[in-house]
């Protein structure tokens, strides 16, 4: 099937609708990694992951290997392809740590954090015409980082991260200002200690790794998706009345911001760390919560009351969401085969905060999401249940809800169609440029 | 903070006069009532100051005050789980899935200051639902208590041997 032949879109009739092969077909996901994970800026990590001098941490995105560290001689974030120039074993073996020197255990070749080759064994047998300086690691074509969120992409001709990142900018600001009111008003002095990366926003230690077998555009659907939170979540929210909250359904706001990306703004009956106490708490974070509520309100006006009061699903195109609701999770989808996915969720904190605050974040957070919570794995049950069904012989998908809807909606569907003719864009100028 | 991995603390412990065997018959009453779906049972083997911790694959020596773990529940929390795990809204779980829960190389280490009982084991879980076949291995780091006559769970600590939790997508039953 032709690329423009995937979309089936009836204006007068209110219609959308996408073929269900996009989510089997192996053609089409090797064409989404060379038209749209090749050229666009993918999310790779936190600055805060690597705060120090030598600090690194390996990656996999777009289906590639790669790992980030922090030079040793600049302090800057230096990101690589995870292959020795030699004859391609990967050389950083492990999750993260701090390294001087990172040395591939086939020949022992060994390169500085700067990825300059600096130790080849018995390098006279490669004859005197042998330049070292050719065969450093090979960095990644463009890395950019943006308030602490590190993007790499792998076309030198990308356009500049800010002006990719769009309408999601003042999302990511405001969340992170956010933040700096909230660490100033946590921190005794304290924060981040000197000698490496600071920022008001820090990676929590920990990851929630896991593997869906659907394709990945279905988790896309699902993370900005404000119609299913009723059904598929009901156990949830059961919890959350036997915790004595209020429940009521969420209302909120959609809002295109360019690119592909994407926001969902909602209010929630669930508390929120930063800043809304609710009775799932308990009451010993009551009076903080509503004190750094109060502050971030005064510093930062009707911005500050979005802040504390409402949820966000942030989505930026097309590996990364901000979930910023029962606690900010950084979501990060990795498309590793057409009916497979990897994703990886970090927890994002102030970077000082206060004990009690923190706790009620850590237990907000996996309540919720993640893999052992108590909604996550209904979504996951979903998404592969909708992947069986790609195989039922019905063809199309259907993504019409709020087609005629003047403001959309958090509960409406146009941020999916939005994000499908974004996809159908990528695919369909792609095949345009000539190949060869 | 630190990014460093940190390290578990072990308590000072003394010996104790519970015995393997009575550590083993909790446990394999535990699994059974965990692989019958007898969770409001299950939920009495606890104390009232449960802890029921899974850190994630990547930091098994987590601290669960800071940092990211899958699961850190109370007796709240737990109570919570059961009431999720019995509702034929949980869609991961409804049907049930069936699992067999292993436990072996149990040791008991002594007890502490407040004459809680250490012990490990090790386990093996599996889960078969639908099409998935799953399989969870690690360490089981346990506390028990006397209340009255019987030894109840006061924590489990469950650390996985997978480096990653992909490719299954959930931990959705108790380990």
């Amino acid at each position: 099937m032709d690329f423009a032949d995937l979309i089936v879109e009836r204006e007068e009739e209110g219609y959308f609708a996408y073929h269900r092969s996009a989510l089997t077909s192996e053609a089409i996901h090797r064409a989404e990694l060379e038209r749209i994970f090749n050229r666009c800026w993918l999310y790779l990590g936190h600055e805060s992951e690597i705060p120090q001098p030598g600090d690194f941490a390996r990656r996999t995105v777009g289906t590639r290997p790669l790992f980030f560290v922090r030079s040793q001689t600049t302090g800057d974030v230096r990101v690589f392809a995870n292959s020795c120039t030699h004859r391609g074993a990967t050389i950083c073996r492990r999750d993260r740590g701090n390294a001087k020197t990172f040395q591939c255990f086939y020949h022992a070749w060994t390169f500085d954090s700067d990825g300059s080759l600096i130790g080849v064994p018995d390098e006279e047998g490669y004859g005197p015409r042998f330049d070292k300086t050719q065969f450093g690691l090979v960095p990644v074509p463009r890395m950019e980082s943006y308030r602490g969120l590190v993007f790499i992409s792998f076309d030198p001709d990308v356009e500049d991260l800010v002006d990719y990142l769009a309408g999601a900018r003042e999302y990511i600001d405001a969340m992170t200002d956010a933040a700096e009111v909230a660490a100033a008003f946590a921190a005794n002095g304290g924060g981040a200690s000197g000698g490496g990366w600071s920022g008001p926003l820090q990676v929590l230690r920990g990851t929630h790794r896991y593997g869906i077998k659907a394709n990945w555009k279905l988790l896309v659907e699902n993370s900005f998706d404000g119609y299913h939170l009723g059904p598929t979540h009901a156990t949830y929210f059961q919890f959350l009345k036997d915790q004595n909250v209020e429940v009521s359904p969420s209302t909120g706001s959609m809002r295109l911001l360019g690119n592909g990306h994407a926001v969902i703004e909602y209010t929630g009956s669930w508390g929120r760390p930063v800043a809304r106490w609710a009775s799932q708490f308990g009451e010993s974070s009551r009076a903080q919560l509503d004190a750094l509520r109060e502050r971030i309100i005064g510093e930062l006006g009707d911005t500050g009351y979005r802040m504390a009061e409402l949820n966000r699903n942030l989505y930026i195109y097309p590996n990364l969401f901000v979930m910023d609701n029962n606690a900010t999770a950084l979501r990060v989808i990795e498309p590793t085969a057409p009916e497979y996915m990897e994703v990886a969720q970090y927890e994002l904190a102030p970077s000082s905060e206060d004990p009690t605050v923190r706790k009620v974040r850590l237990e907000s957070y996996v309540t919720f999401a993640g893999p052992g919570g108590l909604a996550t794995p209904d979504d996951v049950e979903a998404l592969e249940s909708c992947q069986q069904g790609a195989h039922s012989g019905v063809e199309w998908s259907l993504l019409s809800r709020g087609y005629f809807s003047e403001e959309p909606p958090m509960s409406g569907e146009l941020q999916m169609r939005s994000f499908w003719r974004r996809w159908q864009d990528q695919l369909t100028v792609g095949s345009l440029v000539p190949s060869g | 903070m630190s990014r460093e991995a940190p390290v578990l603390e072990r308590p000072e412990l003394r010996p104790t006069d519970v015995t393997r065997a009575e550590v083993e018959d909790l446990l394999y009453l535990e699994a059974a009532l965990l692989d019958e779906w007898r969770m409001e049972e299950w939920l009495e083997l606890w104390t009232d100051d449960a802890e029921y911790v899974v850190p994630t694959n990547d930091n098994p020596n987590a601290d669960p005050d800071n940092d990211l773990m899958y699961i850190n529940h109370d007796h709240r929390l737990l109570k919570g789980l059961v009431v999720r795990l019995l509702s034929v809204r949980a869609h991961r779980e409804y049907p049930w899935s069936k699992t067999r829960h292993m436990v072996t190389n149990v040791r008991v280490l002594g007890e502490d200051g407040e004459g809680v009982v250490h012990a490990e084991a090790a386990f093996l879980v599996w889960r078969y639902r639908l099409r998935d076949a799953d399989s969870y291995v690690g360490r089981y780091d346990l506390r028990f208590r006397r209340v009255g006559s019987e030894l109840r769970l006061k924590g489990k600590r469950v650390t996985l041997d997978a480096w990653t939790l992909a490719p299954y997508g959930a931990i959705s039953i108790v380990l």
